[in-house]
């Protein structure tokens, strides 16, 4: 592969991530519901990032003439801590919901402890936020 | 007469133009999630935009070592992820129970 062929194909990824990031901003601020607005940074933290990394690596792989590993160190770590925060950030956005009386999605199932993630004992305990 | 800088040095004139187009591209995305963080009606409208806006700021980072040909950007890339993670998981948890660390 030539030089030109490389950064034809890094330019379309970069640009591909660019507008990945773009759309999910616009996704930010066009949605009405936060639990809408999960979905997202899903698109930024999955796609986005990807695009970029395969990028830096294949800079690195044809500058260097060897292929490089350290940009994937960065795809597994997102790839582990993006759904742990949005599970625990919609657990929260539940709970808070739940506490002040508002709207929340239907539940899928009957039991409480599979949709809210939490014991009925954390449910009725007594530190609850208060609501916003 | 063009400046030095974006759009020349050593790496070549596509990918230099597609890095502008970038930083452009991402300019735009962090601003629209600003209005979300200023403006969402929630608290936790505002963690998600924030956590957002790291992700976008690594990815800043990233394309600027490509850029400039460094590896130090790496590590400093790896830092913000890290750091995001905690911040985004730490006020989840704040909003969860009210304190962080129990």
């Amino acid at each position: 592969m030539t030089t030109e062929t490389v950064e034809w194909i890094m330019s379309f990824l970069l640009i591909a991530s660019g507008l990945m990031a773009l759309a999910a901003s616009l996704g930010f601020v066009r949605l009405k519901d936060f639990f809408q607005r999960l979905h997202p940074p899903a698109l930024a933290s999955g796609g986005a990032s990807m695009c970029v990394l395969l990028a830096m690596a294949l800079w690195a792989w044809v500058n260097d003439g060897r292929l490089i590993l350290y940009p994937f160190v960065i795809i597994v770590l997102i790839a582990i801590t993006m759904p742990v925060t949005m599970s625990i950030l919609a657990r929260a956005a539940l709970f808070r919901n739940r506490t002040s009386g508002r709207a929340v999605p239907p539940s899928l199932t009957s039991a409480t402890e599979v949709v809210t993630g939490m014991h009925d004992s954390e449910r009725t305990g007594d530190r609850k936020p208060s609501a916003d | 007469m063009i400046p030095t800088g974006w759009l020349s040095g050593d790496v070549g004139p596509v990918l230099s133009a597609a890095i502008l187009c970038t930083m452009l591209l991402y300019m735009a995305a962090i601003g629209l999630a600003l209005v979300r963080v200023l403006r969402g009606p929630s608290a936790q409208d505002r963690v998600l935009a924030l956590d957002f806006v790291y992700v976008i700021g690594m990815l800043i980072i990233l394309v600027l070592g490509i850029r400039y040909r460094s590896e130090q950007y790496f590590e400093a890339a790896l830092l913000i992820a890290l750091f995001g993670f905690v911040t985004s998981t730490a006020l989840a948890k704040f909003l969860l129970r009210g304190e962080v660390i129990e």
